[in-house]
């Protein structure tokens, strides 16, 4: 097989990393890493790669059209079209809680998508916003 | 004339840390302006995560870490106010601001702390040829009407500049569905983290093409097509390496300025280098009373470095505002040389340092094997080994009062010595 290239990002220093498939116990042979995190790095990339997701959703009754969410763990790579086409598919209401549940168990990762903000309802907010203050106009 | 102890100007992560230190350390009359609908400025835009690694130790999103401060300050009862822009501040820390519910408010604050952040460059700035259509925007502009506004900005996007911003929104776009087809960046070296390198273009196998500019934009009403080549050692594009690519978008990642227009007309010094205030060991600028925090000092790269420096400032405003420190000490200059850009901060009084100081730094290229070497009046204090730094990722340097206290200095500086294999 040949050997896959990649950058190590364990740590700032970036080795460049070079692994490939053999027979022994740990089944990859990795070359280019300068500490032990370099091989972890790399066969985790080479057996099961994960990322945390990061999107938005559609939010009405809010001040923006677009609420932040986020997986709540780290998904398979090759699973990240898919869940953003589940995740665009859904639609919320204002008022959203940072952490809220917006979708459970998406791809059957055992992850949930989640809001990574509070939205409160337009209105609530304009009355909270007139609330917190009063500074007397000066002149 | 409505009278504060401490006015903070900014309500991003550096306002919102040094107000809630300020409150911490027993100030009580504070108040916050910001000039968004909302707190915790630039971070509600930042939807990807890896924010608070050093501080909360967890990697979380941008509007996760605005929230759990905002939180904290509504919680401690500071005042605030939205949608209120500061427009002037004088020598004398009198503030002067406007919103359409107060009309003009004139406001006196004992300490003033200075958290206004950074501004985009923008084509005027990097001088790029070609028409003037529209299409052509900054990263930063982008991230806000996509992930905010909901507006999809462009369908086939090429980027200039490879700085952490350019370089997370050719993931985030990729993501929502446009076609990213390349990332050009005129130094032979990215300027943003390793880490978004690999997650944002690898992953989605984007071409990254160093030592690359934009030479010309075509397009009447909308961007078509804009053509990049190779650039020599003197960032001269070299003819014969043109390379065009049919586009509807042009985004500019091509770094930050701090937003210093009211520091300058209350009349602050300014460094050269990072477009910021000079500031000492308290964050405290050249006009006593007026601190600085954040980006509005120089440009981070992580928001745990700024909510730390603007704890300093509040902490240091604090102590100012209960008349404990004084600036009639002696004054060390610091300053970067032989590779270190810059050293924030410029100016030391080692009799306000309890324990020890955190001097932090950008080097002027990528370094292998070095050592940081730390000299007072000429003589070596301390060296610390690096195995690789890189403009794109600040250095901190910590120094103990000890280290300062060995002899009687009147200058500092740091530089970089290559270490003998």
């Amino acid at each position: 097989m040949e050997p896959k290239d990649m950058i190590c990002i364990a740590c700032p220093l970036g080795c460049r990393l070079s692994i490939y498939e053999d027979n022994s116990a740990e089944g990859f042979i990795v070359s280019g890493n300068k500490c032990l995190r370099g091989i972890d790095y790399a066969v985790k990339e080479m057996t099961n790669p994960t990322r945390v997701l990061t999107t938005t959703v559609k939010i009405s009754k809010a001040f923006f059209s677009r609420i932040p969410v986020r997986t709540n763990g780290a998904i398979p790579k090759s699973l990240i079209y898919e869940a953003m086409k589940l995740i665009n598919c859904i639609e919320i209401q204002a008022p959203v809680r940072m952490g809220q549940v917006l979708i459970k168990n998406i791809l059957d990762t055992g992850v949930d998508i989640i809001a990574s903000r509070s939205m409160y309802e337009r209105e609530m907010l304009d009355h909270i916003k007139d609330s917190t203050f009063e500074v007397k106009k000066s002149l | 004339m409505n009278n504060y102890e401490i006015v903070v100007i900014g309500g991003g992560p550096a306002g919102l840390a040094a107000a809630i230190e300020a409150r911490k350390n027993g100030v009580k009359k504070i108040l916050l302006i910001e000039r968004d609908r909302e707190l915790g400025g630039i971070l509600q835009q930042c939807i990807h995560n890896g924010f608070g690694l050093h501080i909360f130790k967890e990697e979380l999103t941008g509007p996760e870490y605005a929230e759990r401060y905002i939180q904290e300050l509504i919680t401690m009862g500071i005042e605030y106010k939205l949608n209120t822009m500061v427009i002037e501040i004088t020598k004398n820390r009198q503030i002067t601001a406007i919103n359409t519910i107060d009309g003009i408010m004139h406001i006196q604050g004992k300490a003033i702390i200075l958290a206004m952040g950074c501004r985009e460059r923008t084509r005027g700035a990097v001088r790029i040829p070609g028409t003037r259509p529209a299409g052509i925007l900054t990263a930063g502009m982008a991230q806000r009407f996509v992930n905010m506004e909901g507006y999809m900005i462009g369908k086939r996007i090429i980027i200039l500049g490879s700085g952490d911003i350019g370089l997370i929104m050719a993931r985030r776009l990729t993501l929502e569905g446009a076609q990213v087809l390349a990332v050009a960046e005129i130094m032979p070296f990215s300027g943003g983290l390793t880490r978004n390198i690999v997650q944002c273009l690898e992953d989605y196998n984007i071409p990254l093409f160093l030592s690359h500019t934009v030479v010309d934009i075509e397009g009447q009403d909308r961007v078509k097509a804009v053509t990049i080549a190779k650039v020599d050692k003197n960032s001269i594009p070299i003819k014969g390496t043109e390379k065009r690519f049919e586009c509807d978008t042009l985004l500019l990642s091509v770094g930050l300025i701090p937003e210093n227009e009211l520091s300058k007309c209350a009349g602050i010094e300014l460094d050269k280098v990072t477009g910021g205030s000079i500031v000492n060991e308290s964050m405290e600028t050249s006009i006593e009373g007026i601190f600085a925090c954040g980006n509005v000092v120089h440009v981070h790269d992580l928001v745990d470095w700024v909510t730390e420096e603007s704890k300093r400032a509040g902490k240091s405003a604090a102590k100012y505002v209960k008349g404990e420190s004084t600036g009639r000490y002696k004054v060390i200059n610091i300053k970067g040389i032989n590779g270190v850009r810059y050293v924030i901060p410029q100016l030391l009084r080692v009799k306000n340092i309890t324990e020890s100081i955190n001097l932090m730094m950008r080097v002027d290229n990528i370094y292998k094997n070095i050592k940081f070497i730390v000299k007072g009046n000429g003589q070596k204090i301390k060296e610390i080994k690096r195995a690789h730094v890189a403009p794109g990722e600040i250095e901190t340097i910590k120094i103990t009062l000890n280290e300062l206290t060995y002899r009687d200095y009147n200058e500092i500086s740091v530089e970089i010595v290559k270490e003998e294999a």
